[in-house]
């Protein structure tokens, strides 16, 4: 296989066509933006957490080149209806792929193993890492809520 | 200096880098709008300053310091005489072309123009010559318009009739476009500025290096360029300004050599060009270039206009012919530089990068720093390759080939 064949695996080619979880969640409870300013690549992260904070609904909106449309993709099919706990953690299982180009964790990484090629190309680790990044930004909100909560706690 | 012959083969030997192999492949160098590629000369000039005579310049008795200086002060001169200055005192030497924007902006825009004053700039403008003029609206209150660029990439000239106007106190316009290539009618809009008693501010860091420049025949007031874009070392800018304006600017940086007396309540500004190159200022890289434009000028400009004008044509002519190529920039190539701006059908710029450099073709993908440029067209993004002296037809090919290689290989999956 070639190093562009690596990069470019049939899988992650599907995903950009034809990408899984594109749009939007109505009544999302969770939101955030990512960007790569020097690509232009922009992402924006939808998704509901059930009262088990379980990730029930995830979708995704922008533009971006196909290591990023086919990451993201992979990521919201990947998160969907796990703990938000445990999509945190893969979060970390995927940027171990990627910058210290560790294998993917044997359990279920699945088709996100497509992405593993993506490690030796170091410029397009920022493509395949800007879902991630939007995923974990998202999730923070969890605890910017509680810290809402905590202020309507006080102002009781 | 009398010209040499156009000779590509030798041409190519004085740039070593030429040489090398990039994914196996010989390495198809079309970035040059990004930067160029250095010359043995360029680069000989650099080792022997330090080997040689390396001491800092201006200050010291002794012989080192003196030649030194002189290498620097020679490198001054040849800026000068390469872009028709008067003389060396209109040249100040900078980082970049963005410090010398900076420079003007900060300057010559605090202590000349006052709230309300009307700088006109470009949609096609680079990110350097936008955003130190919203730092200037920003901190004082000038106001900011933009002369709108039509969909083929050239500018909409009956718009800058209308917009630039009695309220105009500074014009800052591209000369050639990093996205496109566009070819701007800096001479008329300077002509249409000065009517209503505005400066003319040109950003040169593209036509500079590829184009004959002529300040007198430009009517620019401040005229701004990279040395790296034009076979020189990276880390010099040029601002030329007619010597009165430097003359009346204050300075923008303060420190040592800017000055001519200190005191502990007051300092003396020193003459110009030195009262605006505080510090010890960048000579080696200096000197250096001083060797790229002896090697331009041992071409000529016009030589080197009529070779980029060639491959451009030959590259238009070509890459129109890929299926779902879409070509931006204007349709008429004697207005345009050595720049193809393109995009793919289904397949973003990146991935047409990424695959071409697998071919050992080197271009920019992404909004070249002009994300204005890009909104226009309504696009996040273009592929772009951009030719310089040592490019050649054969290259051109080699572009073209790893294009149709491109859309091949991303249409294996269709869905």
């Amino acid at each position: 296989m070639s190093d562009l064949e690596e990069l470019y695996r049939e899988i992650l080619l599907d995903h950009y066509r034809s990408p899984r979880n594109a749009g939007h969640v109505p009544g999302a409870t969770h939101s955030a933006d990512g960007a790569n300013p020097l690509c232009g690549d922009a992402v924006h992260l939808e998704l509901t957490l059930d009262g088990d904070g379980r990730i029930a609904g995830i979708a995704f909106s922008g533009h971006g080149c196909s290591i990023s449309q086919a990451s993201s993709s992979l990521m919201t099919e990947y998160v969907k209806g796990r703990d938000a706990d445990a999509a945190l953690a893969a979060v970390g299982d995927f940027q171990r792929m990627m910058i210290e180009g560790d294998p993917p964790p044997a359990a279920d990484f699945g088709d996100l193993e497509a992405l593993a090629g993506v490690a030796k190309f170091p410029v397009r680790v920022k493509c395949a890492s800007l879902a991630w990044k939007t995923l974990e930004q998202a999730l923070a909100d969890k605890r910017g809520a509680s810290a809402a909560v905590t202020t309507d706690e006080r102002s009781l | 200096m009398s010209t040499r012959d156009w000779d590509q083969d030798a041409i190519r030997r004085d740039f070593p880098i030429l040489r090398r192999e990039v994914n196996g492949k010989p390495l198809v160098y079309l970035d040059n709008a990004a930067t160029s590629q250095k010359p043995v000369q360029v680069i000989a000039e650099l080792t022997r300053y330090y080997r040689d005579y390396n001491a800092n310049i201006h200050r010291g008795v002794h012989t080192l310091s003196q030649e030194a200086t002189a290498a620097y002060e020679g490198a001054r001169a040849r800026v000068a005489a390469f872009i028709g200055a008067r003389a060396p005192e209109e040249i100040v030497f900078t980082r970049n072309a963005t410090e010398a924007i900076n420079l003007v902006a900060h300057s010559y825009g605090r202590a000349f123009l006052e709230a309300g004053d009307e700088v006109v700039i470009t949609e096609l403008e680079h990110h350097s010559n936008i955003v130190p003029w919203q730092l200037l609206r920003d901190q004082h209150g000038v106001v900011l318009r933009y002369v709108p660029m039509c969909d083929d990439g050239t500018l909409d000239m009956a718009e800058a009739r209308r917009i630039i106007g009695p309220r105009t106190k500074l014009l800052a316009i591209t000369q050639m476009s990093n996205a496109l290539g566009t070819i701007v009618p800096v001479a008329e809009l300077a002509a249409l500025a000065h009517q209503h008693g505005a400066v003319v501010l040109v950003d040169g860091a593209q036509s500079v290096p590829h184009l004959p420049t002529d300040v007198a025949a430009l009517g620019a007031d401040f005229l701004v360029f990279s040395a790296h874009k034009m076979l020189g070392p990276t880390g010099v800018g040029v601002l030329w300004a007619r010597s009165e304006l430097l003359e009346a600017m204050p300075p923008f940086l303060a420190g040592g050599d800017m000055i001519l007396t200190v005191s502990m309540e007051r300092s003396t500004w020193n003459a110009v060009p030195y009262k605006f190159e505080a510090g010890t200022p960048n000579i080696a890289d200096v000197i250096a270039f001083g060797a790229a434009l002896d090697y331009l000028a041992a071409l000529g400009m016009d030589a080197v206009r009529r070779h980029e004008r060639e491959l451009l044509g030959v590259a238009v002519d070509r890459l129109a012919a890929v299926p779902g190529i879409t070509l931006y920039g204007p349709a008429d190539l004697d207005a345009r530089g050595g720049v193809v701006s393109f995009g793919l059908d289904g397949i973003h710029p990146h991935d047409i990068g990424q695959v071409l450099d697998g071919a050992g073709v080197a271009i920019r993908a992404g909004h070249h720093c002009a994300q204005p440029v890009m909104q226009h067209l309504g696009i996040a993004a273009t592929a772009r390759a951009s030719f310089y002296l040592y490019n050649t037809p054969a290259e051109v090919d080699a572009l073209v080939a790893a294009v149709h290689d491109a859309v091949r290989f991303f249409g294996r999956v269709r869905v």
